[in-house]
């Protein structure tokens, strides 16, 4: 009985995914001819250039990754407002968003994916741990790939020309947190927890090199996984160790409940994050146990930069939330493949790669230069504290804060 | 020592809610030999209903006692509704289908069910209010707050309730009769669809409740918060012996109690050569032990003759 009443919608839903396969195959259908017939000869036509987007868009940090995406749309939006031309084509920026849950191996599938699609550019992915897979194969058909967030050294260590980052690595990154936490904070004795993503366990290593050059001891280097909310058995062990500080390599979904476990357990040590941190979710998921709380970020404050303002409330006018933590990267990282592309005067990737590591633009959070590895020249790191509920600029260190 | 009595408590703790969760799965198990891999989303669902109830009721300005109460209750009915319609569109139609149709339609089901909830709540994580009062008791140097003994208690409660509903109620025994013999149940005049629904209902009651610990303790509720909760719950009722009432709650805090003392001593233990790294390498390593020596679970015993 039940199983008769449940037939008769099996042909509708096969009609209706039908239909909805023939419009997306339409589009695809309409795409390609668009693209092809603009050619020099029929130069009338509006050349269309795709961008793809890679970062998680489900999964625990989604939340950070939807953030990514929309940095990504208002450069597009902006670019395709600003009426660009090249090779005397009006462009029609597009974007092509691709989720990649944080996963290496979908990484990769996404990537593939991206170039079937014959993008001529990638901004991605969020975590080093997809971006590094993903990678090879953007090296592989040498499309361009700017990633706004991925800070792990071994990303631009491959030599990969098409490789570069518009964020300070976990190399200057650690350095600088490692030297905080034991000269200004004071640290004797360290405890480190990472998440044992590429990023968690990179960044964590940096800073135990950084802390221990600068004298301090680390009592315990302990492990969780980016999924995990309950931290209270390695706090607990962490405890036994008394250490004056903890440093958590990971993103803020486990920040948060680990500054409450912290304080429930009782441990008085203070707590510093990297960029995964540094977010307005940290402090909201956190309450009261936030308070104090450091995290860093590369750049300088957005407020200090010219233009860092007006893209923040721009931002929160368009998406009705503030910015949660890369957004304005992916605005640059935009940017800097668009003024490669203008400078080229061709949006093809073999044409304009070789300029993108000449570029010099003047973007929302710095002054974005590549050195020849494909990383961010200069790379100043701020740190913050949270203050009576919100993030304040403590200091920027590292190489010259413009 | 207070480290070790603070990683028991710690056990116990994540070990009550592991028991609760598994004893959805291990109660449709029992029932219909099924694993129901949506049940972890409904324990997701139920701390997000509870959620959106309790921001509401207090933002009405009602007392936060009886906020907790109407957000419990509303989180149950809700679930209970969920779990039936689960049970109605999902498996019903598949009871008598190959084992591994409805075992598909679980899995799509929890992906159906993630990605409603990330439509409806967000991607973003929600802060979960603050209802009872954390501040920290000392119990011989180890620290535990009321959230943690309301949770404990509360799970000891519920357990005893099930136990009783299942052994001495006509209810439970017409489940037992279910699990039984499908066919001789419904030949004695056992209403057998009513008896999955309710079974369900119940299941997802309890699933409800364990949201609403899992978030109140942590603090915090995600859309994606049932699946590693969903998986580590029925990995304990496998422990336990799955199908079996008391393998769950054994299983749950078992499981609970090896992975707290396993991210704690485990560096101590191989002298800093593993860490806390492999606090769930651990605790799957008790598990594939325990089903070398004892294929169907520390209690379990009736699997053999079922499959």
């Amino acid at each position: 009985m039940p199983f008769r009443f449940a037939r008769p919608l099996l042909p509708a839903i096969l009609t209706l995914s039908l239909v909805a396969c023939g419009n997306s195959s339409n589009e695809q259908a309409a795409m390609p001819a668009q693209t092809a017939a603009s050619t020099p000869t029929e130069s009338a036509m509006v050349l269309t250039v795709r961008i793809g987007a890679s970062a998680p868009l489900t999964g625990p940090q989604a939340h950070i990754g939807k953030d990514n995406e929309n940095g990504t749309r208002m450069a597009i939006e902006d670019a395709n407002a600003r009426g660009i031309s090249i090779g005397g084509q009006k462009v029609h920026f597009e974007l092509l968003s691709e989720d990649d849950q944080t996963d290496p191996k979908t990484a990769t599938i996404v990537a593939q994916k991206l170039v079937d699609a014959k993008v001529n550019g990638v901004i991605g992915h969020l975590n080093s741990g997809t971006t590094i897979p993903a990678s090879r194969i953007y090296h592989d058909n040498g499309i361009p790939q700017i990633s706004p967030s991925a800070t792990a050294v071994a990303y631009t260590a491959q030599g990969f020309n098409t490789a570069f980052r518009v964020m300070a690595n976990d190399g200057q990154q650690g350095k600088v947190l490692g030297e905080f936490a034991t000269k200004k904070l004071g640290a004797k004795k360290i405890a480190v927890i990472d998440d044992r993503t590429a990023y968690g366990q990179g960044l964590a290593d940096e800073f135990v090199k950084s802390a221990k050059a600068s004298g301090a001891q680390i009592v315990a280097h302990e492990y969780t996984t980016d999924k995990a909310v309950d931290f209270t058995a390695v706090l607990t062990l962490i405890k036994g160790k008394k250490p004056d500080l903890i440093f958590f390599g990971g993103m803020d979904p486990q920040g948060a409940p680990m500054l409450k476990q912290m304080k429930a357990l009782g441990i008085p040590a203070k707590f510093v994050m990297g960029d995964g941190g540094y977010t307005p979710k940290l402090i909201e998921n956190g309450g009261a146990a936030a308070e104090g709380a450091y995290a860093s970020l590369p750049g300088v404050p957005l407020d200090m930069m010219p233009g860092g303002k007006d893209f923040a409330q721009r931002y929160e006018a368009q998406f009705k939330q503030p910015i949660q933590l890369y957004a304005p990267y992916c605005y640059d990282a935009v940017n800097v493949m668009i003024a490669a592309m203008q400078k080229a005067d061709s949006a093809e990737p073999a044409k304009y790669l070789p300029l993108l590591g000449g570029i010099s633009h003047d973007g929302v959070t710095a002054k974005i230069q590549f050195d020849e590895k494909g990383d961010l020249k200069g790379g100043a790191v701020t740190l913050y504290q949270v203050q009576q509920g919100k993030w304040q600029a403590l200091e920027t260190l590292g190489a010259a804060a413009q | 020592m207070e480290t070790f009595l603070q990683q028991i408590i710690n056990g116990l703790i994540q070990g009550s809610v592991y028991a609760l969760v598994a004893l959805g799965y291990t109660m449709v198990y029992g029932i219909l030999g099924l694993i129901n891999f949506a049940h972890g989303e409904v324990v997701m669902v139920g701390a997000m209903l509870s959620l959106t109830a309790l921001t509401a009721l207090l933002g009405w300005g009602v007392p936060p006692a009886l906020a907790l109460a109407l957000g419990l209750l509303f989180a149950m009915l809700g679930c209970m509704v969920l779990g039936y319609g689960i049970e109605r569109v999902a498996y019903r139609p598949l009871r008598h289908a190959p084992r591994l149709a409805p075992l598909i339609t679980a899995i799509g089901m929890s992906m159906v069910l993630q990605n409603l909830a990330m439509m409806i709540w967000g991607r973003e994580y929600h802060a979960f209010p603050q209802l009872i009062d954390n501040t920290p008791h000392v119990i011989a140097g180890a620290i535990v707050n009321d959230i943690q003994i309301v949770i404990f208690l509360a799970a000891l409660g519920i357990m005893a309730g099930l136990m009783f509903v299942v052994h001495r109620t006509r209810l439970g025994r017409a489940m037992r009769a279910v699990a039984e013999n499908q066919h001789a149940a419904q030949l004695m005049g056992v209403d057998i669809n009513r008896v999955v629904s309710i079974t369900f209902m119940l299941g997802s009651a309890m699933a409800a409740v364990a949201g609403l610990m899992v978030s109140a303790n942590y603090g915090i509720a995600h859309y994606y918060m049932g699946f590693l909760l969903g998986l580590k719950a029925f990995t304990a009722a496998v422990l336990g012996g799955i199908g079996n009432l008391r393998g769950a709650m054994l299983g749950g805090m078992l499981l609970g109690l090896i992975e707290s003392l396993g991210a704690g001593y485990i560096g101590d233990l191989t002298g800093g050569f593993m860490g806390s790294n492999y606090q769930d390498v651990f605790a799957f390593f008790v598990l594939i032990a325990v089903l070398v020596f004892r294929p169907s679970g520390l209690l379990g015993e009736r699997i053999a003759e079922r499959a």
